[in-house]
């Protein structure tokens, strides 16, 4: 019989075991990246977002968590078109910003 | 008619070889840069056609035999490396020490050939001293007084001339380094090592000709500027013994210079023709060290006329990322600050368009980002698949697209004054981003990802053409540059417009009249749409049918970028902010009551922090139309 409960993978995230040097070297290339307040309005603009699931705040909150490969698929379809950064609240260079994180992030895994 | 026969035939007594084998050691120095310049330039002339790609290669050599190519080379390498005539047109005062300086050397060497090739013409073949003999003429041929014609005098006084003219304006650079805003710079660039010894040895080379050529002109010949100065200095001197040094000095100075060319500014008196010949046979950069772009490189005169032209220079700080200083370290090959200064420019291609050269650098910035980012993986998949739009139907057959694109998405005032001239108008429209689109690619294109960018060109291209539409109107400069340069739409009969064209036209077949109002507007230029695609007059017109027109103090080609440009990459939010004071400094100097713009990104930049009122070109029409109705 299915009560609907189930053991769910554990999803809690050791920040001991966090390798942070490329998130020190993104900060030190865009230090914008500390800016950010997580309100959410660069996916509310995003043109990207309507057809695919690109969300620059949540890859931001996946790399503090040291969850890189979740941050580097919400980053995938982003067309740079610059809105969320006209938008930004916090004045981000989220262009530069994404553009980093790629870099940084794919070049070296 | 017999006397004129007289003047022309060869007096032989008149220029008699003063040195026997026509040979002294002083044209050692003159002899070794020559021939160092001539080898060096031919290696780099093959270095650049062999790093062209093979389909650049024979569009070069094809341009080289075509008539029509020819004639344009040969007007464009006269105005442009003789006169400069995009010098004069910048400042007077600079365009004349420019060309006295390199019009006026090149009139001495000319003469001083056609001199050789009338009196002497024995020595115009290489056995002579074809090489050095017509430079130092004068130090080798004695003037037989009594047999002076007048043909002689001519070129005594012509070349006297000349090297008065080539004097005033090296008197003139020599005041520009002290104070350069006379010639109508603010900044100007600080010389690197080989520039000073190249620049100070060409400062020298003229005076150091006039004291030679005063020293020998009771001996070779004089006029009003050499023979005077003869007479003074033979006053005191008394002897013959000053001859040698003096031309000593002349030709060390001469060989110095081309010695150090290569290493320096100069480059470009040699590059910029071949750069002309690139740019007309078609070529685009497609590397950002080799090939075309290192005929750009050595092509860049580092006048610094950048300096003053980018709108980064508000900040004293950012001095440093002027075109002419990406293009020193282009030269260094130093990558570190390559590419910090690559990805700080805002592509508002002004420093292009005043460039006396015309040396491209947002192009080589752009070849410069490719190397950077273009490898970083992309998904469109999703976006792209046709699930999320109906494609195949032909939804909009023979009338009008448009594609407001991502930045117009945020000023809705737009999208609705448009909207509101297209149902004024009567056309058949669709809207084909109503629900939010894919962006043109130009925002990748300019952070260096083509690849990325061509993927999204192609899906965009499809639906329009599916369409079946024939007018594509676009109300985003950046899109609208894109559509027109990559996007080849045209092929498929479809025409794509701005709409300050399409506006632009309705008025002028009165399709539409808006109402003139007693309201004064600045125009502020959008790079994207100015410079970029060279529409400049049609919103003039369109403004000068709703109010009163005010220009800016900067305007069309010189127009400061509004800081919020999608070029730059690491240029901060503080920063900005601080061009578009500056932009905005520019656009309220006439006292013009509200800013007009044409751009969706210009428009929401400048409404953050201007004082005026900033309206767009279509809310203005669209404004005016509702009054008539009303």
């Amino acid at each position: 019989m299915d009560f609907g409960i189930s053991i769910s993978p554990s999803s809690r995230i050791d920040l001991d075991n966090l390798k942070r040097d490329k998130w020190l070297k993104l900060i030190k290339i865009e230090p914008d990246a500390l800016k950010c307040i997580a309100c959410g309005s660069c996916c509310a603009s995003c043109t990207g977002g309507i057809f695919t699931n690109v969300s620059l705040r949540s890859a931001i909150l996946f790399l503090q968590n040291g969850k890189e490969e979740e941050a580097l698929k919400l980053l995938k379809g982003c067309m740079l078109c610059g809105k969320c950064q006209m938008i930004c609240p916090r004045g981000i260079n989220t262009r530069h910003l994404i553009i980093s994180i790629n870099k940084i992030y794919s070049d070296e895994k | 008619m017999k006397s004129f026969i007289n003047i022309l035939q060869i007096t032989p007594s008149e220029v008699i070889d003063r040195i026997t084998d026509s040979y002294s050691n002083f044209v050692l120095p003159f002899v070794i840069g020559i021939s160092f310049i001539i080898i060096y330039l031919t290696v780099g002339f093959i270095r650049i056609v062999y790093h062209l790609p093979n389909r650049d290669k024979k569009k070069f050599f094809l341009s080289l035999i075509t008539p029509k190519c020819i004639l344009k080379n040969i007007k464009n390498i006269f105005f442009d490396c003789l006169l400069h005539t995009k010098i004069w047109k910048r400042n007077p005062l600079l365009g004349y020490m420019h060309s006295a300086i390199a019009f006026g050397w090149f009139l001495l060497i000319v003469l001083g050939h056609i001199e050789v090739a009338l009196f002497v013409p024995k020595h115009l073949s290489f056995s002579q001293g074809a090489i050095f003999y017509p430079i130092f003429y004068r130090f080798f041929v004695w003037v037989n007084p009594e047999h002076i014609t007048l043909r002689g005098n001519l070129f005594f006084f012509l070349m006297d001339f000349v090297l008065l003219y080539v004097l005033s304006g090296i008197g003139l650079a020599m005041f520009k380094r002290v104070r350069s805003i006379a010639l109508g710079m603010r900044h100007t660039t600080k010389p690197a090592l080989a520039d000073r010894v190249a620049l100070y040895s060409l400062w020298l080379i003229f005076p150091l000709r006039l004291l030679a050529e005063s020293f020998t002109a009771d001996v070779a010949g004089g006029s009003f500027l050499t023979r005077p100065m003869n007479y003074i200095f033979r006053s005191f001197f008394g002897n013959y013994l000053n001859f040698l040094p003096t031309w000593w000095a002349y030709s060390i100075c001469l060989g110095l210079f081309f010695l150090a060319m290569p290493f320096s500014r100069y480059m470009h008196i040699v590059t910029e023709p071949l750069l002309i010949l690139m740019r007309n046979a078609g070529l685009k950069v497609t590397k950002p060290r080799k090939g075309f772009a290192e005929a750009e490189i050595y092509s860049c005169s580092s006048c610094g006329l950048c300096i003053d032209a980018c709108p980064m220079n508000v900040q004293k700080k950012n001095l440093k990322f002027s075109s002419v200083y990406f293009i020193r370290f282009l030269r260094r090959h130093n990558t570190k600050k390559i590419n910090q200064i690559a990805e700080k420019c805002l592509l508002c291609n002004k420093c292009y368009e005043l460039c006396p050269v015309g040396v491209d650098s947002p192009a080589i910035r752009i070849a410069q980002r490719q190397t950077l980012y273009n490898k970083i993986s992309y998904d469109f998949s999703s976006a792209c698949s046709p699930s999320h739009r109906n494609t195949s139907e032909k939804t909009n057959k023979g009338g009008i697209l448009y594609f407001a694109g991502c930045m117009t998405q945020l000023t809705p005032v737009i999208i609705r004054s448009i909207e509101d001239i297209f149902k004024k108008a009567g056309e058949n429209y669709s809207f084909i981003d109503k629900d939010g689109g894919l962006c043109c690619g130009r925002p990748l294109m300019m952070a260096g990802r083509m690849s990325a960018a061509k993927e999204l060109i192609q899906k965009n291209k499809e639906i329009i053409i599916n369409s079946g539409a024939k007018k594509l109107v676009l109300s985003c400069p950046i899109c609208y540059k894109i559509f027109k340069e990559e996007y080849r739409l045209e092929e498929y009969g479809i025409q794509v417009i701005h709409y300050s064209e399409y506006i632009y036209n309705l008025i002028k077949e009165g399709i539409i009249t808006p109402n003139k109002e007693n309201v004064s507007y600045v125009y502020h230029d959008p790079c994207e749409l100015g410079r970029g695609c060279n529409i400049y007059n049609e919103p003039r017109s369109i403004i000068e049918s709703v109010g009163i027109l005010k220009a800016a103090k900067k305007e069309r080609d010189e127009s400061i970028c509004c800081g919020g440009s999608l070029g730059s990459l690491t240029l901060d939010h503080k920063d900005r902010t601080q061009v578009t004071e500056g932009a905005l400094d520019n656009l309220t100097a006439s006292g013009g009551e509200k800013i007009v713009t044409a751009c969706p990104l210009c428009y929401k930049t400048f409404r953050l922090q201007s004082k005026l009122e900033i309206v767009d070109l279509a809310q203005i029409v669209a404004e005016r139309l509702n009054g008539r109705q009303s």
